[in-house]
């Protein structure tokens, strides 16, 4: 592999402490070095900023939801399709792109690993198809777990072994990198016509509740010691008065700790956090609880969190909440999908136009920033659209503008048709922090890659890391002329590097890279017990075998990168 | 107002797609520099002076230029598309999406037009000599959003699905209609000086469709509320008045009902 030299940017580096100091960076082998030859290629970044590649924590990229989006909404595509270019196949798509359009964009904004976040494991080979077929960044997925019936069982017993040698099994089956939970418990009260929209709610049959989930899930990841953490979607999403519900399910962290060999900190990731921080009664008094959320989390420091950012787009609603879809449906009257997944969990899919003019999604515009900028450590917060269903991820650079930019956010509010309304119900407006290049490299890519438990391998410039590069047309030592600059340049990075191959040259694609999927390989001791259950469950109720459920194989995973864990002691 | 007159001379073996033939698009362009445009064929692009010859020449804006095809482009689709301003004369039949998403402008078709015309109308008008297709100003093929203003008027007859998903405007039809008019409107006005066959106003949220002819089979989803005398074009006559369809989510407004209305010519 050649050698480059990445020389005279301002390097912004949270691994290493480096806030914009002009440093060079080197590459040997798809790895950060301290020094190459005389013969290594030069790219000049003076004047632009260099980070390292962005690391994307949650978003639904690949897998059955996201392909009924697009199987179901061509009117996405329409006057999106960009024809075959050097390396770059057609790819079209806004909210919903399609695989190939998922990879370029991503890479030409500088991101070189992204995390599927909700991978139904009944269909896990359809996950990793799409994954396969995303070209450049390297990609896993989390399995769903909290309303699957193993797991109902055996944490209605309490039985935290069981459970952590079923999640081993699944991670092994399917793939997956970590342990997700949707609406835990809510999405199988679904099946019965019910939700669960507080955490002490009994799941019909079950008779386990959302505490008892989030706990066991909590105490089995750690049991295992997972390089994530429990990754939750907690309950009653969407609705006013939410955040209750959420700080209910922060404080079952109280007293517990992250036992893991991967430098993980936290025990618990709360995702799309904005989703859940809603105040008032209906929509009418609907208001922001930002501050009683971020309180929290600013003190827990074994609580990681990222912000499911509204970009103000149409877009389309995804997730394994099956019950809040048909809630969406009933509101805005557009087309609702549902897909139930035998014995694990379900998905609904619904379109959702997130306009100015509407004062219940300027609020929601409103509370996502709020959580970025009353953060006061911004390697536990990062920035996501919960793609695609805040916004589509293209929109990364746009949140970053406004995290960055207090006259962008200006702009921003007195765009809006109720601007009162965001005054008075959020406190956007009394917020005049702007988030430093340092701190977006913290929440964009240090953090997660921590957080995920990748810190010694990405999310930073460290000699031995690998060598995800990225370049920024952007002068940090000249003063902002306009808003709009920070968001062209993190659009369009003007060099990427993707383990050490430059897969982006001037914003284009150059190259489709060698990506890779990351999968976790937890072994455990033997536990006959569970062996049984799983084949007994596939005998008496799943309508497929054990054979023709695990993802194995070069089909589905030609490029497998293994991150293997020990919990046998 | 300057006028272009593009004539097809070398017809494509293929379909056409022509999205630039609007006056938007030709505006303040000289005929070569409109020969420059581009078109595709299947999956090739290239220009539109390889098919038509152009003369004459673009005002400086959309309002001030008109546009005249001449000679058979009865496979070239998009010609009309998002037009905005001017006028577009089609002296013969055209393909599909003619005037889709046109928001202003007066676009003339002497002869037929296939499917999907005025797909997600906005404004301006459009007037059809012949017949039109199916989904004459229906949304897009998964969309929830059609023909949302602007006036169309068919002096022969149309397909089916006629304003699927109409939200507004109105689209008159002195011929006959085929199945399926105005299917999940939520507004708007459809008015069928001949007959209609059935499945007029399916899952209708709100909106209008009056005929003046037969209609083979009436909705089970329309009630009969008596009858209404109404002026359309400048001719009073009686028609039986249905509102519906009660079988679907219905608006409200200062806590009363809104349903859809279809007249049906006593």
């Amino acid at each position: 592999m050649s050698e480059f030299i990445i020389k005279n940017g301002h390097v912004f580096d949270p691994t290493q402490g480096i806030k914009g100091d002009k440093k060079d960076i080197a590459i040997k082998d798809g790895k950060i070095v301290d020094k190459v030859s005389g013969s290594a290629k030069t790219i000049d970044a003076k004047g632009k900023t260099v980070m390292a590649g962005a690391v994307e924590i949650h978003a639904h990229v690949a897998g059955p939801k996201v392909n009924v989006g697009r199987i179901y909404r061509p009117e996405d595509k329409l006057f999106t399709y960009m024809p075959k270019k050097g390396s770059q196949r057609m790819a079209g798509g806004f909210s919903i792109p399609t695989t190939f359009k998922t990879g370029y964009e991503y890479a030409k904004m500088g991101y070189t690993t992204a995390m599927e976040a909700a991978m139904p494991p009944l269909f896990s080979r359809h996950v990793h198809e799409e994954i396969r077929d995303t070209p450049i960044i390297d990609e896993g997925a989390y399995p769903v777990f909290g309303n699957n019936w193993f797991v109902l069982d055996y944490l209605k017993n309490d039985e935290i072994e069981n459970t952590a040698a079923y999640i081993a099994w699944l991670l092994r089956a399917t793939k997956g990198y970590a342990v997700k939970s949707v609406n835990p418990g809510g999405t199988e009260a679904w099946a019965w016509g019910l939700n669960c929209l507080s955490i002490h709610d009994p799941v019909p049959y079950f008779d386990i509740t959302p505490a008892e989930i989030t706990k066991g899930l909590m105490k089995a990841n750690e049991f295992l010691g997972l390089p994530h953490s429990l990754h939750i979607h907690p309950n009653n999403l969407g609705n006013p008065g939410n955040y209750e519900t959420t700080l209910d399910t922060l404080r079952l962290t109280e007293g517990m700790k992250a036992k893991n060999k991967f430098g993980r900190e936290q025990v618990l990731h709360l995702t799309h956090t904005q989703f859940h921080s809603y105040g008032g009664t209906n929509w009418g008094d609907f208001e922001s609880k930002a501050k009683e959320i971020m309180d929290f989390v600013n003190k827990a420091k074994n609580v990681t969190i990222d912000t499911g950012n509204v970009t103000l787009d149409e877009t389309t609603t995804m997730t394994a909440d099956g019950p809040f879809e048909h809630h969406l449906t009933e509101l805005n009257h557009l087309k609702w999908a549902n897909v139930d997944v035998e014995l694990e969990t379900a998905a609904g899919v619904v379109p959702y136009i997130y306009s100015p003019n509407i004062s219940v999604c300027a609020i929601q515009w409103a509370i996502g920033l709020e959580l970025g900028l009353m953060a006061k450590d911004p390697m536990r917060c990062y920035i996501t659209t919960d793609h695609p269903n805040a916004g589509p991820f293209t929109r990364y650079p746009r949140v970053i503008k406004w995290l960055m930019s207090a006259k962008a956010r200006e702009a921003q509010i007195n765009a809006f048709k109720h601007k009162d309304k965001v005054v008075n119900q959020t406190s956007i407006a009394g917020i005049d922090r702007e988030l430093s290049l340092y701190e977006i490299a913290q929440m964009t890519r240090a953090g997660p890659a921590k957080s995920l438990g990748l810190s010694s391998m990405i999310g930073g410039l460290k000699p031995g890391m690998d060598a995800d590069v990225v370049v920024y047309n952007f002068n940090p030592d000249k003063p902002v002329a306009k808003p709009d600059d920070i968001e062209a340049a993190f659009q369009r990075a003007a060099c990427v590097f993707k383990s050490g191959v430059q897969v982006v040259a001037d914003g284009e694609i150059v190259s489709n890279g060698n990506k890779r999927t990351i999968w976790v390989d937890a072994k455990t001791k033997e536990n006959p017990q569970v062996m049984r259950d799983i084949q007994e469950k596939f005998l008496k109720f799943y309508s497929m075998t054990q054979a023709n459920y695990e993802s194995i194989g070069h089909h589905f995973i030609p490029n497998p990168y293994a991150i293997e864990v020990d919990a046998r002691s | 107002m300057e006028t272009v007159t593009i004539t097809m001379k070398n017809p494509p073996q293929l379909y056409l797609e022509a999205d630039n033939v609007t006056p938007d698009k030709f505006a303040g362009k000289s005929a070569s520099q409109i020969a420059e445009l581009h078109v595709y064929e299947g999956n090739t692009t290239s220009t539109l002076g390889k098919y038509f010859e152009v003369a004459g020449s673009a005002g400086a804006t959309a309002a001030d230029t008109k546009i005249v095809v001449k000679g058979d482009v009865s496979k070239v689709k998009y010609l009309g598309m998002k037009m905005s301003a001017g006028e577009l004369v089609i002296e013969g039949s055209a393909d599909q999406y003619v005037g889709a998403w046109m928001s202003g402008g007066k676009l003339l078709v002497k002869g037929n037009v296939d499917a999907f015309a005025a797909t997600g109308m906005k404004g301006g008008e459009l007037t059809i000599e012949g017949n039109a297709g199916n989904y004459l100003g229906a949304a897009y093929r998964g969309d929830w959003r059609g023909m949302s203003g602007g006036k169309i008027l068919v002096k022969g007859n149309a397909g089916s699905d006629v304003g699927m998903y109409m939200l507004g405007g109105e689209i008159v039809v002195n011929g006959n209609i085929d199945v399926h008019v105005m299917t999940h409107a939520e507004g708007g006005k459809v008015i069928i000086k001949g007959n209609a066959k059935s499945k007029l106003g399916g899952q209708l949220v709100d909106g209008t469709i009056i005929v003046f002819g037969t209609i083979d089979v009436m909705m089970p989803g329309y009630k009969p509320v008596g009858e209404a005398e109404l002026e359309i074009d400048g001719v009073k006559a009686k028609f039986a008045h249905f509102i519906g369809d009660t079988g679907e989510r219905k608006k409200k407004r200062k806590g009363q009902v809104i349903y859809g209305n279809l007249y049906k010519k006593l």
